[in-house]
Parts: structure tokens; sequence; C-alpha cells
């Protein structure tokens, strides 16, 4: 069993189909998540036994029952922990967490957390549709300040999650956005977070037509989407709106500015994925900024698991595989005749 | 010389500041009376603050030591010596003190000061109230000193010294030999506390000697226990060890996930120490993180283990019901103490019963198994994995903290005496099924992610039969409830056997009561009454033969630390109505308490 890229037949998405009926609502922004999973497992070149999708609970942890791989719809709030001894278990396993806003950020917030302060090598995809969708339309963490819903019908008094943020102040070191639509980013970032070694943190835009229609239609829509994202490439000027606005740093606050007369690319910020407070100023652009799009941050560091089972190697080593005997007949002992 | 008499059976206490050093004085002391042969049993009794106010009777902290030529299986009711380092550990513990009993002063600490921190209105060495006790007074922390000037210690540090000190002229006292501690310091301490802590246990030793202040000295000889390897264990050491042999002898790798929590710490710490034996520990960052890692695990083929003690248990039950739904094995320790909610962190209790027994949401049986003595938790230990994988369950195991802190001879198992483990993962994708059951055990397949062709999805929600796909109909429902609670009922597990006399009143323990139970027992056998014990390791499924035994004697009698958990638990399983007999004080019972209870409940059966 490997993860790496071997001589493997190459698959092809349909043979990641689950025979289980879809249960999306139309419209359903997670379809289009599914396919580029589907699509994207296919190409990696992994054989599909050695995948492993778990999720919590909502609508998008359904997620494993449409994939045909091994998968674990566990319970709310836990697909982190489930799959954190899944992989310490088995390192040879690709493990992807399939999961809510609610699901990770609410009852899960702990473990989201500590997963990504653990730095597990396993990818987690948080579809953020900013409402609860299988209970109906209640209020989210993501859910904007003063958003209506059943749960909050005068309008929410809290503060959302800022995700990105959240991840990256949890010591993420892949941490990626993008929207149920774009779906050649999406197979990049998917592509990108399988090969990044470590907690892959990849939030995921979705629209849920029925509780909270619309919720990122300015992000999708072609006639402002232009306007609303900024797509980062590593290494390239922060430019948008077609090439005619850019972003620039003035001290540490960032400013848009036109191109064109004054400025050009040249003069604007270039992304560098390695730079921890450039992730931060990226996470916290919000209106009336474009909303960064793409791998936010990305850095490599010592992955827990492969850490843990080089402990295990080692005491191994130093005691030379001793047998259970020396663990049991050890401490001090006397005989009785 | 002095005389020196013969004792069969000996019970010590160690008492003094929870600062003073008294559990490595009781441990020593343990360690040295283990090497000569003698049967022993340990009680540790310590405060839930790491350091309470010093001198107040809150801070005390003890260790107790029964040791003896003969078989016994209590830390014993009543001292027959105690070490008193301060008055507050005079005042916690001159009540159990057997009269005629030894008690050591440290003189020391019997100052006005301190008599107030221990709430003593006046000296209690000098109102008379010791007199039905022989008092030794000695002033410890000034032979220390002395013992260890010129070593360049600060008076901090000299003052540490002191329970070695204590520790030195009890070796005197039961004619042990210094050799075991002394080999212990040199490795444990370097100069100039080893240097210290030797000079301060040989001065003990030689005070004792030298000076008139014990009117006797004892001898308690070896005892003869079965030949074997022997090593003293306690029940933490003991499930930690017995989850390891468990995991050598399936050849699975063993996975803890584990929170600490008092009183079951101890055993993520000693499987952390396993690493050389394969064994994988993951802190997890709550309970239920916990045990979700531990199910995560066993999901991808090893045994998933998790530990922890009553609010811990609260935390993880819905997580329980997924392991039971998902039937996979699991091994859940409860390491018992008294509740509800924080309740007595470092007190025994056995309340937890009813909780592993039924307390999750939906019909959600398991196997429910509880050890009785702290060699007992290697046993059962060992039992809960084989359950666990042979029938594809989640496994509680109930110990508390009486078994976790208390020590006992452990004979080293071999391996080849555990009893065979026949691990199978399924990997021929012909006819499988995810839910398809084996004929005997009811068990379903365990296969790991990574085998080829078998790709499944398990999880929450019901189950169909046979497929694992994704049911919400009616009927199917309660065939799986059903088909659930058969593979509960399926588990083969010992008959309950009988000790003593046959038809008369029948003591009924489960868990940590068994040694002071059975004490009593044969004490009030040995005085005519017709009476017997039985103990039951496994709590759900019963010995099949549980309600035959119940049914024999004319009365059952249920000794147990809550307010009758088992013997309702009995009554609802077997239709035997049975009288409970509670205590719920953070304490074991006492063999005199139980014996008074026999009296009671038995006088008419007497021979």
């Amino acid at each position: 069993m490997t993860t790496e890229p071997t001589a493997v037949r190459t698959l092809n998405r349909k043979e990641f189909m689950s025979s289980q009926m879809i249960r999306w609502c139309p419209g359903c922004g997670d379809y289009a998540i599914l396919a580029q999973a589907q699509t994207v497992f296919a190409e990696l070149g992994i054989p599909r036994e050695n995948f492993c999708v778990i999720s919590g609970i909502g609508c998008s942890s359904r997620f494993p029952y449409y994939m045909e791989t091994y998968g674990f719809h566990t319970i709310h709030g836990r697909a982190a922990t489930i799959a954190s001894g899944v992989k310490l278990a088995n390192p040879e396993l690709s493990v992807w967490i399939v999961t809510g806003d609610g699901d990770a950020l609410a009852i899960g917030g702990n473990h989201t957390g500590h997963l990504l302060r653990r730095n597990i090598d396993v990818q987690v995809l948080l579809f953020n549709n900013r409402i609860y969708g299988l209970t109906k339309g209640q209020a989210s963490p993501t859910s904007e300040f003063g958003k209506k819903t059943k749960s909050t019908p005068l309008g929410t008094v809290e503060n959302p999650y800022n995700t990105a943020a959240f991840a990256l102040g949890c010591g993420g070191t892949f941490v990626a956005r993008t929207v149920d639509m774009f779906t050649a980013q999406m197979r990049d970032i998917l592509r990108a977070a399988h090969a990044h070694r470590g907690t892959s943190f990849v939030e995921a835009y979705q629209t849920c037509e029925i509780f909270n229609d619309g919720a990122f239609v300015d992000l999708t829509d072609k006639a402002s989407r232009e306007e609303a994202c900024l797509m980062l490439q590593n290494g390239a000027p922060m430019v948008y709106a077609g090439g005619k606005k850019g972003i620039r740093l003035e001290g540490l606050r960032p400013t848009i500015v036109e191109l064109g007369e004054r400025w050009s690319a040249s003069d604007c910020l270039v992304h560098d994925e390695t730079d921890d407070t450039l992730a931060g100023i990226l996470a916290r652009m919000e209106r009336p900024f474009p909303v960064p799009m793409g791998i936010l941050h990305r850095v490599q560091k010592p992955t827990y698991d492969a850490l843990a089972a080089a402990q295990i190697a080692g005491a191994r080593l130093k005691g030379k595989n001793p047998p259970i005997e020396d663990l049991l007949g050890g401490g001090d002992t006397w005989t009785v005749e | 010389m002095k005389p020196v008499e013969t004792l069969e059976d000996v019970v010590i206490r160690f008492a003094g500041d929870s600062g003073d050093g008294m559990q490595i004085v009781g441990t020593q002391f343990t360690q040295t009376t283990a090497r000569l042969g003698n049967d022993l049993a340990t009680f540790p009794d310590y405060p839930a603050e790491i350091r309470a106010p010093s001198g107040t009777v809150a801070g005390v902290s003890g260790f107790q030591l029964h040791f003896s030529s003969i078989d016994i299986s209590t830390p014993g009711d009543v001292p027959d010596a105690l070490i008193a380092m301060n008055p507050a550990a005079l005042k916690v513990n001159i009540g159990d003190l057997k009269p005629g009993g030894v008690v050591i002063v440290n003189t020391e600490k019997f100052v006005p000061r301190e008599f107030e921190k221990a709430g003593y209105a006046a000296d209690p060495l000098a109102d008379g109230g010791l007199d039905k006790y022989q008092l030794v007074r000695v002033d410890m922390g000034r032979l220390t000193r002395e013992a260890v000037a010129g070593l360049g210690l600060t008076n901090k540090d000299t003052d540490r010294c002191r329970n070695f000190f204590a520790l030195g002229m009890t070796y005197w006292l039961y004619s042990r030999s210094i050799e075991t501690t002394r080999d212990w310091i040199e490795q444990k301490f370097k100069d100039p506390w080893k240097q210290a802590n030797l000079r301060a246990l040989e001065a003990g030793w030689s005070y004792a000697e030298t000076v008139e202040v014990f009117t006797s000295r004892y001898q308690i000889p070896a005892a003869k226990l079965p030949p074997g390897k022997y090593r003293n264990i306690v029940g933490n050491h003991a499930v930690a060890l017995g989850l390891a042999a468990a995991s050598a002898r399936a050849e699975v790798p063993l996975f803890l996930g584990s929170y600490p929590i008092t009183p079951a710490t101890d055993i993520l710490q000693y499987l952390a120490a396993f690493k050389a034996w394969g064994v994988q520990t993951f802190q997890a960052e709550d309970e239920i993180a916990a045990i979700g890692s531990a199910i995560g695990a066993s999901y991808a083929g090893h045994i998933g283990v998790t530990t922890t003690s009553g609010p811990g248990m609260a935390l993880k039950t819905e997580a329980i019901g997924l392991a039971i739904m998902t039937e996979l094995p699991l091994v859940i320790v409860n390491v018992q103490r008294g509740g509800p909610s924080t309740g007595l962190p470092t007190k025994t209790e056995q309340s937890d019963l009813w909780q592993a027994l039924v307390g999750r949401n939906g019909e959600a049986p398991l196997c429910v198994l509880a050890a009785a003595s702290p060699a007992d938790c290697f046993r059962m230990a060992v039992e809960a994995v084989r359950i666990a994988t042979t029938y594809m369950t989640p496994v509680i195991l109930l110990t508390d903290g009486y078994l976790a802190n208390g020590s006992e001879p452990w004979r080293v198992s071999e391996l080849s005496e555990l009893p065979e483990m026949k691990v199978h993962f399924e990997t021929n994708p012909e006819d499988y099924h995810a839910y398809g059951r084996d004929p005997v055990t009811g068990a379903r397949p365990w296969v790991r992610p990574g085998t080829p062709k078998m790709e499944n999805r398990i999880g929450g929600l019901e189950k169909q039969e046979t497929t694992g796909n994704v049911s919400y109909d009616a009927v199917n429902h309660e065939v799986m409830v059903k088909a659930r609670a058969q593979k509960i009922a399926n588990i083969q597990v010992p008959d309950l056997e009988v000790h003593g006399d046959a038809d008369g009143v029948l003591f009924v323990g489960w868990g940590s009561t068994y040694g002071a139970i059975r004490t009593a027992v044969d004490a009030a056998r040995a005085r005519g009454h017709r009476v017997a014990h039985a103990h039951l390791r496994y709590m759900n499924p019963l010995p099949a033969n549980t309600a035959e035994v119940l049914r024999s004697f004319r009365r059952v009698v249920v000794p147990e630390m809550n307010l009758g958990q088992l013997s309702l638990w009995l009554r609802a399983q077997t239709g035997v109505g049975c009288i409970s007999l509670p205590k719920v004080q953070g304490r074991m019972f006492k063999v005199s308490e139980l014996i008074e209870a026999i009296a009671l409940h038995g006088l008419e059966d007497a021979k």
C-alpha cells in the first residue's frame, strides 16, 4: 500500500461513484464538489482501496456514501478525531475529512483546532454554506452578523468565524479557499492538498439553494466575480478586475489601487504562500476588498503522524525489538520456588 | 538485644502532609516487603489537591500496607502501626489505629502553630488521649538535620529527607533491611541529595536500633505463594500490561486514545512508556477525541482503547453508541471514582455500573467486565480485548480508584498462558457483506481500509441487514436492534463460582470489594456461620448460571459501594430479590463491617 503515484492503472471518475442514490437537494453546491473530488481521486495514481473518506454530521457529511472508497460517516463534530486515529494507525491511507461549518466550527471546533495544531497528514474539505441545512435553516458559526434565520428571527447578535483566520491561528500549514462553482480551481486545490504533507485545510464556499440561496452569488456571478474575487497565484502580483485593479500594502494595511497611470502590476503585493504575516492579511481581507481565493498559505512542517511513528521506531530500535516477556516480567521481581 | 516477636500479618500506615513523601516511603516499604516474600496489599489515600495548605487535615496523604506470612487480599481494616509526620496526620488517622498499636510521631511538628493548623486546641500528645497506644516520640526533623549536616543542603532540601528517616525506623521495627531502598536511592538521586537521603535512611534505622524507643521488634516470615516469578503491581499498571499482552497475543497493534483524568491517568502514562513494544498512545484534546481516535484506530485495524473515569465516560457516551452501531472492537476502561459530576476524584466508588450497563441513547447493549483486585486487572484487560475482537463490540472494563492505586503481588504471566485470540481480517471479496454475520458469534467481518475490492461505507445511521447500506426501513431497524442485542447475549463467559457453604446466605460482590468480602466470609465461616461468597467479573452478559446460583441460597446479600446498583441489576436479570448492603463513603468496606453484616443476616443460618 502506498499513497505515492505508482504504475497502477489509471482510474476514471466513474470508478469513484458509489451505487448509492445521492440525496442532496437539486441545485446544491455539494454536487459540484463531489464531482471534482471523484475526478481528482481518479487521477492521483492511488489504488482506490487506499482512500478513506471520513465525515461528521450535516448535509456535506453524507459525502462518503457517494464515494466508492472506504468511508466512515461518524457523529456530529467528531470526524477529525476518528480520522486522526485512522491516519495514526495506518499512515499509508489517504485520509479525507468532509465537514461543514457547523460540524467543523461549532460542535467540532475544538477538534478542528487541535487537528491543525498537530498537523496530521490528512485533508479537510470544509463545505461552508453559512447556514444549518440538514436541520432546516438555523444560524451557523459562519452566518453573517445580523442574519435572520429560523433560530434568529430578529437577526444574529454574534460575529461569525473567519474560517481561514481560524485555521491559520491554529497553526494550519495549508490553508486554501475556493467556491463550489470554480471547478478548475477546486481541482487544482484538491491536487495540492493531497500533495501537501500535513493537515490540508480547504474551505469551499457552497451554496445552499434552499436555506441560504445566493450567499456567494457575487463571487460566482459572471458580472461581479472579477471584482469580487482575488485569484491568488504564488509568486504573482495580486491583480484583479481583469487587470484593472491591484492590492498594495501601506504599512501593514492592504489597499486597493487602480492600475494604469500611477500604479502597475509590478507595484502590487506579490503572493508568497510561505509568508504567515501575508496569510493573516489575506485571511482578513473582507468587503470592500476582493475575497482572496486559492492557496492562502502553504508551508512544510513536521507532521504528528511521522514524528509519532519515528518515536516508536526509535524506541524499538533502541530496545532491539524487545519481546513482550521483557515488559511483563520487567521491573522489580522476585521468584518463589 | 530486644525480643523479636513473630507475627502472621501486620498493617502499617504512613501519614503526613501531601508534600512529605509518604507515597514514596509507602512504595519503598512495599518493594522491600515484596522482595522478602510476604503476601501484601496496599492502599494509598491522598487528597485531590496536589498541595493543600501545609499542616491542615485537608492536605494529609496516607499510604497503608498490609503484609503477611498468610494469604491476604485486603490492605487491612485497622493499622497496627501509624507513622504520623505532623498533628494533622495524627488527627486524621489515629481513630483507625488498633488499641495497643504503635504510633510514631514526629515531635518536630508538634508545636502550637501546627496544632492550630490541624485544628487541635492543645497538644494531643499531652492530654492522655493516646494512653491506649504505644506512643513513640521522635524529633525526626532534628535527627535528620544532624544526619545530613555538612552536605550543603538548603533547609528545604534537608526537610525533604525526613521521610527516609521515618522509613529507616520502620524498617528496623519490622526487621527489614534497608538494601532495596538504598539501591533505589542510588539510582534515583544525584549527589548531594543521594548522600543525604541515604544518610537519613541509615540514621533512622540506627536510631531505632540504638535508642530504647520501641519495646519490641517484629518479624513476619515469608508467605507461601504458588511458585513463579512475581512483581508487585498496582491496578492501573496491571491494566496497561494486560492490554499490551493481549495485543501481543492477538498480534494486532494497540492504540490508546486518552485524556488525563484522575484516577485513570496512570494507564496513559504506563502505555506511553511501552513504545518499544509498538504501543501507540495519543493524548487527545478531550475525552471525546480520545474515544474518537480509538474508534478510528479500530476501524483501521488496531485494538483501539480509551481509558477514563466517570465524568469522562459521560462525555464518551455518544461515541460508544457509534462503536456499537458500526460494530467495531473497542475497549473502554472506566476507573471509577466518587460521583456524580466531579465528585470525589481521588476516592473510590462503584457507582458507574448502571452508566456502563445502560447509559446510552437507543438500544445500545455492550459487554461490561469488572476486575476484582489489582492483579486481576491484568486478566480482565486481556478478557476485554478477547471479547472485543471476537464479537466486534465495544467492551467496558470497570475498575476503580481502590484497584487503580492499590497493589498486590502478581505472578508474572507467560504469553502462552493467555487465552487464544484469533483475529481474522477479512480479505476475500467474494460473498463479502459489510454486515454479514458469523453464525456462532454474530460478529460482522473486520475489514481494514486498504484491502482491495472491499471498499465499503459505515456510519452511525441504521444499516440494512447484511449489506450495511443506510436503511430507514422500520422492520429492518427492529431486526438490527435484535441482532446487536443477540451478539452480546452470545458472548461466552465462565460460570459463577461459589466459595463457601451451600444453601445458607450468599454474599455476591463485584469489582474491588472482592478482598473484603472474601476475608469477611472466611472469618464468619470460621466462627460457624453458614455463608458463601460469589464474585461477578462479567456484568453483562452475566454468567449463564447466575440465576441458578442465586436461587440455591436462602438469602442473597449484595455489598457494594453505591446505593444498590448490582442488586437491582441482579433482580432484573434473574428475578431473585437481593438485599443490598450499600456503602457510599468513597472508601472500601472494612472487613469488620462485613462481618457485622454477616452476623446480622446470617444468624438464623448458623451451623
